[in-house]
């Protein structure tokens, strides 16, 4: 008895897993496959885009560019969008990986602000759709910093030793340095590089560790009075309602970023895709799609309306830095073949 | 003296193990979405538990590959081991090498491995090639697993049960199988374990809308874990204390009933 119920689960079991497999071989209908960062999407747009097109979606995560390079490379993928960061997508337009979008079929492309459009690292705008964007920065909390807060040079301030974070990413990090001295964050000089380099592992006895994720959470408690942090943890504590900490993008420039849509060419279904991109630019499911993940839309109407209904945003160097801040700020560029010299003094900082 | 420090011991080993547990289970009630910081009591995060699409849908196909997987594995790991038991002396340890190769080898190099032997076939990377992977890296630890229990047995009783005019399938299910069962079922959890926990080879071994909750959890890595992961990870708990408390209750009762 007992063993027939046995068979009973896994005859049921196996049906079930067949029947999950099937599907995508089943019918015609399309199912459109996308591919980004976890909780870098509003849940309830992708049903509000299979009940208005009748197309399917299924979405995958994955957590580094790297590692949704790894996987598009080896292929066996069928991805129609991917939302990979700014330096990405001029390595993947290098390797042959993209798919020219067809900019006919994405009437609300003419919503995204012109300063989005064309930028170094898809210079004629044909690969490309900008999603989200910010800037790197300073966070500090206002009950332990009596200074002004303006320039990275507070980061090598003897009188926080053991408060300041680092981030724990190769071209912020050294780019902090870089800037700092003046230099351009896409620099490749051996000399200039190795100059950050030293400035960085002087300030090594004074940083307390190099974080990621963590900085939020060691910020709000107090534990550290500085970090170097993206403007979407800003916002995140800003959206809390923590009013002691404080963002501000340097007087020196720092590094302004994009997170964009691409169609790879393991898309199968490269129109739908078109489609798809063209629902998120709608200035309405932008604006509902940059309320839910916080960072800034480059929608205008989406990213306008989000600092009229929260006025104190609209102040904010993290959502709404200045001309004159954007200005100084420059995007990554693919580093090439210096990749390597970049990952070597990386190390060498981090062994120090 | 020596009792006290030896209390004081124990109970510093289990406040280690145990204290990131609590901070995580605590933090499942936090009403701030901030892992530092406490913004008052709330059951929220459970009820956007049930309301996430995408963490329900994880947990399905967590639970789905786990389950399929640990048995798959339990029933060719089981079988394996009863033939390896069987080989000659070179054959045996043969065979039993290679089995440790897969367990030794870092998990990075197995993903990729399964997943360039997946495209070199033109399969489709999804659900199917996620379970095939699972099976694959758990068949090992069943085989481990069955292997001294079958040490143990006395090889005269599958003789004797031939002699006494059983046929070797009915010596399988009625002596063989029996004597081995806690392996085979230590060999099951095992693999059931190692199938949730698995990231590395998931990820590279999936694909098509098939994600499992080590992918989820890791993928918020840019924007922070979401706290009702948090209260996922507590139910898990839950559930799992709740069996250990059910099956130790009904081994101890058993244990009285035997004189």
């Amino acid at each position: 008895m007992k063993r027939r119920a046995g068979i009973l689960i896994i005859t049921g079991l196996l049906i079930i897993s067949g029947l999950l497999v099937l599907p995508g071989c089943g019918k015609d209908k399309v199912v459109l496959q996308i591919y980004n960062w976890g909780e870098f999407i509003d849940p309830g747009l992708l049903e509000k885009f299979e009940k208005e097109t009748g197309i399917k979606v299924e979405l995958d995560l994955y957590e580094t560019n790297e590692h949704m390079l790894a996987k598009l490379e080896a292929g066996g993928t069928q991805y129609d969008v991917v939302f990979p960061s700014d330096y990405v997508i001029e390595e993947m337009i290098k390797k042959d990986m993209l798919y020219k979008i067809d900019f006919n079929n994405i009437p609300n492309f003419k919503y995204v602000s012109d300063r989005f459009k064309n930028l170094n690292y898809d210079p004629t705008n044909e690969y490309s759709v900008p999603y989200f964007w910010g800037t790197l920065g300073i966070l500090y909390n206002t009950e332990m910093v009596d200074e002004e807060v303006d320039s990275w040079d507070i980061l090598w301030n003897e009188k926080y030793a053991g408060k300041i974070l680092m981030l724990d990413s190769m071209r912020d990090t050294i780019g902090v340095a870089l800037k700092k001295l003046g230099y351009s964050l896409n620099t490749t000089d051996t000399e200039k590089l190795e100059q950050a380099k030293q400035l960085l592992i002087q300030q090594r006895p004074l940083v307390n560790g190099y974080y990621v994720d963590e900085i939020k959470d060691m910020m709000i408690n107090g534990d550290a009075a500085i970090a170097v942090d993206w403007s979407g943890s800003a916002m995140d504590i800003y959206w809390e309602g923590i009013d002691y900490i404080k963002y501000v993008v340097p007087k020196e420039g720092s590094n302004l970023w994009f997170d964009c849509m691409v169609i790879p060419k393991t898309s199968q279904h490269k129109k739908e895709a078109e489609m798809f991109i063209n629902f998120m630019l709608d200035p309405e499911n932008a604006y509902q799609n940059s309320l839910y993940v916080g960072y800034a839309s480059p929608v205008t109407e989406a990213f306008e309306r989000i600092m009229q209904e929260n006025p104190e945003v609209a102040e904010m160097d993290a959502y709404n830095p200045s001309e004159e801040v954007l200005d100084k700020c420059e995007v990554f560029i693919d580093l090439g073949d210096s990749r390597s010299l970049f990952s070597r003094i990386w190390t060498e900082i981090k062994v120090q | 003296m020596v009792k006290f420090l030896k209390r004081f011991y124990l109970t510093l080993i289990f406040i280690f193990l145990y204290a990131p547990i609590a901070v995580l289970i605590v933090y499942s009630f936090n009403e701030s979405k901030s892992r530092g910081y406490w913004g008052g009591f709330t059951f929220k995060w459970y009820a956007e538990l049930f309301r996430d699409r995408d963490i329900i849908k994880a947990l399905y196909y967590t639970f789905l590959v786990a389950l399929l997987s640990s048995i798959i594995s339990t029933v060719i790991g089981t079988f394996s081991a009863i033939g390896i038991h069987n080989m000659g002396l070179f054959g045996k340890k043969l065979a039993l090498n290679i089995n440790y190769l897969p367990v030794l080898n870092p998990d990075i190099v197995t993903g990729i491995a399964l997943m360039t032997l997946f495209i070199s076939v033109n399969m489709r990377l999804g659900f199917l090639t996620m379970l095939i992977s699972h099976t694959v890296f758990n068949i090992p630890y069943v085989i481990l697993s069955v292997m001294p229990k079958l040490k143990q047995m006395d090889k005269n009783m599958t003789e004797a049960a031939l002699d006494l005019g059983a046929t070797p399938s009915y010596a399988l299910r009625k002596v063989i199988i029996p004597q081995i069962m806690p392996g085979v079922i230590t060999g099951a959890l095992i693999a059931f374990t190692l199938s949730i926990d698995d990231f590395v080879i998931s990820f590279f071994t999936t694909g098509s809308g098939v994600t499992n909750l080590s992918i989820l959890v890791y993928s918020m890595a840019k924007r922070g874990v979401k706290p009702s992961i948090n209260a996922l990870t507590t139910l898990m708990l839950l559930t799992v204390v709740i069996l250990l408390l059910l099956i130790n209750k009904r081994t101890t009762k058993g244990d009285e009933l035997i004189p």
